[in-house]
């Protein structure tokens, strides 16, 4: 084991962690832990675009932003935070240009900015431009423009290192964390006085996703078990146009350009459901009409998908403005967008919950709004919440902009202010027996098999549409996995590279999510956003206008409520 | 379809030297050659080790030789290589494990160049102007991944252990076009030295291997027009 001491450790290395680190750079001793190289992150695949109310290509202002996101979130959004989102993101889209970043251009050179799902003028009237966008690689392009910065600023990056634990001392502050490192298999004890969490979402705990493998939940999940509670957890996006079977994301900006999705009799049916923005409705209720179509007998070939037709835009258009994604249309299913509709349907795209935050990033203790000292929380891994129940597309490379910058300087204020909390003795002793325990096991159950099982699971009787038998049938299911994890085995018992074994962990950091999402899912008796099930089909602003904060105490879960904060638009029905 | 795997395998803390295993998988013609990894690590082999991520061809884990040539294990698909396919690590790079090599040389190539952007001007209030043609320009550079398999198909590089390879040049092509960036020149001297891009002997490897088709050799080229008829 060797011990190394930061005034602050980011784990993660997509766009939030990489924000945070930046605001850090050069003035206070950081270091960035990833499991993977920085720019492997998965920030790099999202494609459409980042929202700000620039107003380059026509009127627009934050408050509009800021009512479509609270809208958009089917009103559980905390609208102090999404003024703040709406507000910085047009200050931080300047910053990443002077970054460096190659945004599209207008003709005037100014940034140019595109139509996307739910974004809309004058508080609903009709679709809005507000979507900045580098073609259809707007997080590749966030992602290399972070890390190249990050390389301006000296900062240290320790690659290919493997969260392990994150340390708490007597009084509760966070303290550091545990890692392994890669190659060579050497645990590293990270002592800081801060501790930010930026490692992204869980969609592997699904079977169809557009989410990296990398994307299991680990930061989440670990300080989860140690007592840190969950937020919303119940809210999971199903973003309508994954690419059939494989679960690879089309974005948004397929529909923004003009894509429409049309039914086994050619018929654009987003327009029956939602009159006004019709294919540019928000991300759930796409996913549903898809669902609905589908179970009404009116997918392609009688199967559970749909078309996504491009065939009638330019074909400079797609060349210039879509590329990466008919790329993949080609490349996976053979199928030219140019000339030919592409198949569809519905993937696991975006946890809107995660650990809960205050606005400047810190995690919260408890529904009451207490923070555990040191330790952070940003990006898709946090729940601020400026997504409530549904995220509007573009707003995730916001959140992390927006929210990374904030944690990061609120970081350096308080490592400034702090000296570093003494560790628990033997702090790396817990993740060594877990990891000790694993590799001596001789045989037992196998990871990938529980994994598969979880993802059948998740994506049978969790996904868009629920109720509460198969959400039961689904937590016994996983309760079985919880305990066949106990048992779980390995063949590779090496030290360099060891991937059988992160895989087996990553499998036991999901299937504790999983539990904590169907909790919430069936405490839930309403439908919301994201949220909808069979046998409570409204929404019950009455009872269920609140965040649910899931928190582990020894061998239960307990659910609280905690209030949405309101402060300008009273809660609707949302219409489109 | 049946196909069999014939998998470079080397494991520094029991093998003395790689050596070929082979594998039997039931893959659909679909399937990513990634996919069929994942069948033999999840199901028959869990030490089996090799990269991967965002299995769609964005994040640049996965870069392997299959069948002798670079590729990402998930941008190909089975039915493009045959029902016996080779898989190898890249070339040029020490083998840390099966598939996975030692990319710490690739990336300092890649800082080598300042692969960021260089200003000595203020920040304007809200965006530095830049026409859509200006844009143009370095669109086709910015599209790299730092996969490393240009690098790793560069003749060059498997012998000439100074050369920052094509990776790198590609990146310093993104910001020395972009009409934003003032440190042309800087990186533009660093590429007039021995390890830079008159190494190139302009075999075209390096474009073939690209997953992302930037045109690699071309962008080559324009770093060293450059560098003959601009004064740096």
């Amino acid at each position: 084991m060797s011990y190394h001491r930061y005034d602050a450790v980011i784990v993660g290395a997509g766009g939030a962690g990489l924000m945070t680190a930046i605001q850090m750079a050069g003035k206070a001793n950081i270091a960035v832990v990833s499991k993977l190289y920085p720019p492997r992150s998965h920030t790099g695949a999202a494609q459409g675009g980042v929202a700000a109310a620039l107003g380059n290509t026509e009127e627009d202002h934050w408050e509009w932003h800021m009512f479509d996101t609270v809208k958009g979130g089917d009103y559980l959004v905390d609208q102090d935070a999404a003024a703040i989102l709406a507000r910085d993101a047009i200050d931080a889209v300047y910053e990443l240009e002077h970054m460096g970043l190659p945004f599209n251009r207008t003709p005037d050179g100014l940034i140019d900015q595109r139509r996307f799902g739910g974004h809309s003028r004058n508080f609903g009237e009709g679709p809005v431009r507000r979507a900045c966008y580098a073609a259809d690689r707007t997080g590749h392009m966030i992602i290399q423009t972070l890390y190249q910065q990050g390389i301006k600023h000296n900062v240290t990056f320790r690659d290919e290192e493997f969260l392990l634990d994150v340390l708490f001392s007597e009084n509760g502050e966070c303290c550091g964390v545990v890692t392994r490192e890669l190659t060579t298999g050497e645990y590293h004890v990270l002592h800081a006085k801060a501790v930010m969490i930026a490692t992204g979402g869980f969609g592997r705990m699904f079977k169809i996703t557009s989410n990296a493998m990398a994307g299991t939940g680990d930061g989440v999940a670990i300080p989860y078990r140690r007592g840190v509670p969950v937020m919303d957890m119940e809210f999971y996006q199903f973003h309508p146009t994954g690419l059939y079977k494989l679960g690879i994301l089309l974005s948004e900006a397929a529909r923004g350009e003009g894509g429409i999705l049309r039914n086994n009799e050619g018929e654009a049916f987003a327009a029956r459901y939602a009159p006004t923005m019709k294919d540019l409705a928000p991300r759930d209720m796409v996913s549903r009409f898809i669902y609905e179509e589908v179970k009404a007998g009116r997918g392609i070939d009688g199967k559970d998908y749909v078309h996504l037709d491009l065939t009638h835009l330019p074909p400079e258009v797609i060349d210039a403005k879509l590329p990466d994604i008919t790329d993949f249309a080609r490349t996976y299913l053979n199928v030219e967008p140019k000339t030919q509709p592409v198949p569809i349907q519905p993937t696991a795209h975006y946890a809107m919950g995660g650990l809960p935050t205050d606005l400047d990033g810190r995690v919260l203790a408890d529904a009451s709004g207490n923070v555990i000292p040191g330790l952070y929380a940003a990006g898709e891994s946090a729940c601020v919440s400026v997504h409530g129940a549904n995220r509007l597309g573009t707003n995730s490379l916001v959140d992390l902009i927006v929210f990374g910058r904030r944690a990061g300087r609120h970081m350096l204020k308080f490592v400034d202010d702090t000296s570093h909390p003494t560790m628990p003795a033997n702090p790396d002793r817990p993740a060594r027996e877990e990891i000790d325990e694993i590799v001596a096991r001789p045989s037992g159950e196998n990871a990938a098999e529980i994994r598969e099982r979880l993802q059948d699971v998740m994506m049978d009787k969790v996904s868009v549409v629920r109720n509460a038998g198969g959400m039961n049938e689904a937590l016994a299911e996983v309760e079985s996995l919880r305990n066949a994890y106990k048992n779980v085995a390995i063949q590779d018992k090496g030290n360099i590279f060891n991937t059988d074994l992160t895989e087996a962990l990553e499998c036991g950091y999901m299937l504790d999510l999983a539990e904590a999402l169907i909790i919430g899912a069936l405490a839930r008796e309403e439908s919301r956003g994201a949220h909808y099930r069979t046998d409570f089909e409204k929404r019950d602003d009455s009872n269920w206008l609140a965040h649910t904060v899931v928190k582990m105490k020894g061998d239960k879960l307990e659910l609280t409520k905690k209030p949405v904060t309101v402060t300008t638009f009273e809660p609707k029905e949302r219409v489109y | 379809m049946e196909v069999t795997l014939r998998i470079k395998r080397y494991n520094p803390e029991i093998d003395e030297k790689p050596t070929f295993r082979e594998y039997q998988v039931t893959v659909e013609k679909t399937d990513r050659v990634l996919d069929a990894l994942n069948m033999v690590k999840w199901h028959d082999d869990g030490t089996l080790t090799y990269r991967r991520s965002c299995a769609h061809g964005i994040c640049g884990s996965d870069a392997m030789r299959i069948n002798g040539r670079n590729r990402l294990a998930c941008k190909v698909l089975m039915g493009e290589v045959g029902d016996r396919v080779t898989i190898e690590p890249l070339l040029g790079f020490s083998v840390i494990k099966d598939l996975v090599v030692d990319m710490d040389s690739f990336f300092a190539g890649y800082r080598s160049i300042k692969p960021y952007l260089i200003t000595h001007d203020e920040n304007p209030a809200t965006e530095r102007r830049q026409t859509p043609a200006e844009r143009e320009r370095f669109d086709d550079t910015t599209k790299c991944i730092l996969c490393a398999s240009c690098t790793t198909a560069c003749p060059i590089t498997w012998t000439n252990e100074e050369f920052v390879g094509p990776a790198a040049i590609v990146n310093a092509h993104r910001f020395i076009y972009d009409s934003r960036d003032q440190g042309g020149r800087e990186r533009l001297r660093i590429l007039n030295q021995r390890s830079g891009v008159w190494r190139c002997r302009t075999v075209f490897n390096c474009t073939d291997a690209c997953p992302r088709d930037i045109e690699i050799t071309k962008a080559i080229e324009e770093v060293k027009r450059s560098l003959l008829t601009e004064t740096y």
